[in-house]
């Protein structure tokens, strides 16, 4: 560690110093400030960047109903006798109609809400696909420069190709459950391959032992050597939390060197912020939205090639100057801009 | 309470969702109430943090602190109302005098003068239009969150 040590509460004035030191409020107006993504937002992560670096961060996904919530209130829970500070991320869909939510993960948190060891945020996907919120990555900084040991990012339910968690996440948990008939179909062609712990939930009904049996006979036909560890495991009735414990630390441990997750982190960060600023170019009635219906036209007279028009159409995007986030609210795609 | 001399040009921040935490403290668990308040909301696109019934006071500040909210909705179709003045007291104590606190329910008429001397924006009857919830959340929701994001903190 070459920075300086995090100052006290009571010793901090200004709101970094205030997140360092692990104030909540001050941690919580961070990640608002984050998630809305203005001017401040870009001064702070780059702050954060320099500091972050020491948290654990555990993804947890899978499909909805499968007790995503209920297993992280056991899993903190088992952190917490072990004396580990922990930070939630809950993320919950926007209604792509509204842009509104209805944020309810933090509801089978509620034993923690008084332990000053546990911080629980919930966040509204705002029109991002792909599990999370555009933001998330920039929070997981603040969270770790906050101090916290291990962050758990709990994603939006999730279908087969919400994986972009495990791109964030230092270990991802992916949790099916038994009895919802086809569910080894639903999980086995995108997130299963991506799951570092897979968990079969609700281990207290019928067939969740065979429903593990199936996870691991098609991991075993897998042709990669780093086979993911099957838990059976009931968070209602807390059986099997601490073998989960022990197999998400094991797998953190044969992740790599440290540091490399905040830097995967930032990486990830840039390289959605560019896609999304190329999409925000293009759906304006700007140049480019002109260059796009124009070339698209042109394609579909035969005058241009696909590969050629997509050329021109990202050197027409590259030609526009950003425009400034300071007062428009930031460019990130609301719920509302959805069809 | 409102001391703010003329409200603030809108920006495109203020489209953005809000924050709203939707309550009940108390021993009460009628909640049908706050679950459709929370829908209203969701579907005038903002964010709601909802919880079930029986919260304490110190678990409201609690999640409003590390939510961030901007509004606050304490439905009480008991007497759970009259915890809330102790609710306004210690949102300031926790450095949150700046989120707007909203009751809904049924509230008898002699215990209204409290509740909003304790600094209560409204109070919303039985009768309430669904448009009046919605219109008061969004107005008092961007003054709070203009305030807290007012001094930009972070960039200093």
């Amino acid at each position: 560690m070459t920075a300086p040590a995090a100052p006290s509460v009571a010793a901090a004035t200004t709101a970094f110093e205030r997140l360092r030191a692990g104030d909540p409020a001050a941690l919580a107006r961070a990640l608002t400030v984050l998630e809305t993504d203005g001017a401040e937002a870009d001064a702070l992560r780059r702050r954060l960047h320099a500091l972050v670096g020491s948290a654990v961060v555990v993804g947890v996904t899978g499909p909805p109903g499968v007790g995503k919530s209920t297993l992280v209130d056991a899993y903190v829970e088992a952190l917490r006798r072990r004396r580990r500070t922990v930070a939630v991320l809950a993320v919950d869909p926007s209604s792509p109609l509204t842009g509104g939510a209805v944020l309810g993960d933090r509801t089978r948190m509620g034993q923690h809400t008084s332990d000053t060891g546990v911080f629980v945020r919930s966040i509204a996907s705002r029109g991002h696909v792909g599990g999370l919120a555009l933001s998330v990555p920039a929070m997981l900084d603040a969270v770790d420069v906050a101090g916290f040991d291990d962050i758990v990012v709990e994603a939006v339910g999730a279908g087969q190709s919400e994986v972009e968690i495990s791109r964030f996440a230092d270990v991802t948990v992916v949790v099916g459950a038994p009895g919802l008939g086809d569910d080894v179909q639903a999980i086995k062609a995108g997130i299963l391959e991506v799951a570092d712990v897979l968990v079969v939930n609700k281990g207290d009904l019928p067939l969740a032992d065979q429903t593990a049996e199936h996870l691991r006979s098609m991991l075993r036909l897998r042709s990669t050597d780093r086979v993911p560890d099957v838990l059976t495991v009931s968070a209602t009735e807390r059986r099997g939390i601490d073998e989960l414990v022990d197999a998400v630390a094991a797998a953190g441990r044969d992740r790599g060197e440290p540091g490399a997750g905040p830097r995967r982190r930032a990486t990830e960060l840039l390289r959605q912020r560019a896609l999304a600023e190329v999409e925000r170019r293009l759906a304006g009635d700007g140049l480019a939205g002109a260059a796009l219906a124009d070339l698209g036209a042109a394609v579909h007279r035969g005058e241009i090639s696909l590969a050629d028009a997509t050329e021109a159409v990202l050197t027409r995007c590259a030609a526009i100057r950003p425009s400034q986030p300071a007062d428009d609210g930031g460019d990130e795609p609301s719920g509302r801009d959805q069809r | 309470m409102n001391e703010t001399s003329s409200p603030p040009a809108p920006t495109a921040l203020d489209a953005a969702p809000l924050r709203v935490l939707v309550t009940k403290i108390g021993l009460d668990g009628h909640d049908r109430g706050s679950r459709l308040v929370a829908a209203f909301l969701r579907d005038a696109g903002h964010e709601v943090i909802y919880t079930p019934p029986w919260q304490q006071v110190a678990d409201v500040v609690t999640l409003a602190v590390q939510e961030d909210v901007d509004v606050i909705g304490v439905s009480s179709l008991a007497t759970d109302h009259l915890i809330v003045p102790d609710l306004m007291d210690a949102l300031r104590a926790a450095g949150l005098g700046h989120v707007a606190v909203v009751v809904g329910g049924i509230v008898p008429e002699q215990e209204l003068p409290p509740l909003l001397e304790a600094g209560v924006r409204a109070v919303f009857g039985p009768g309430s239009s669904r448009d009046e919830i919605v219109g008061a959340v969004a107005t008092w929701g961007v003054e709070a969150r203009t305030a807290k994001l007012a001094d930009g903190g972070f960039a200093r």
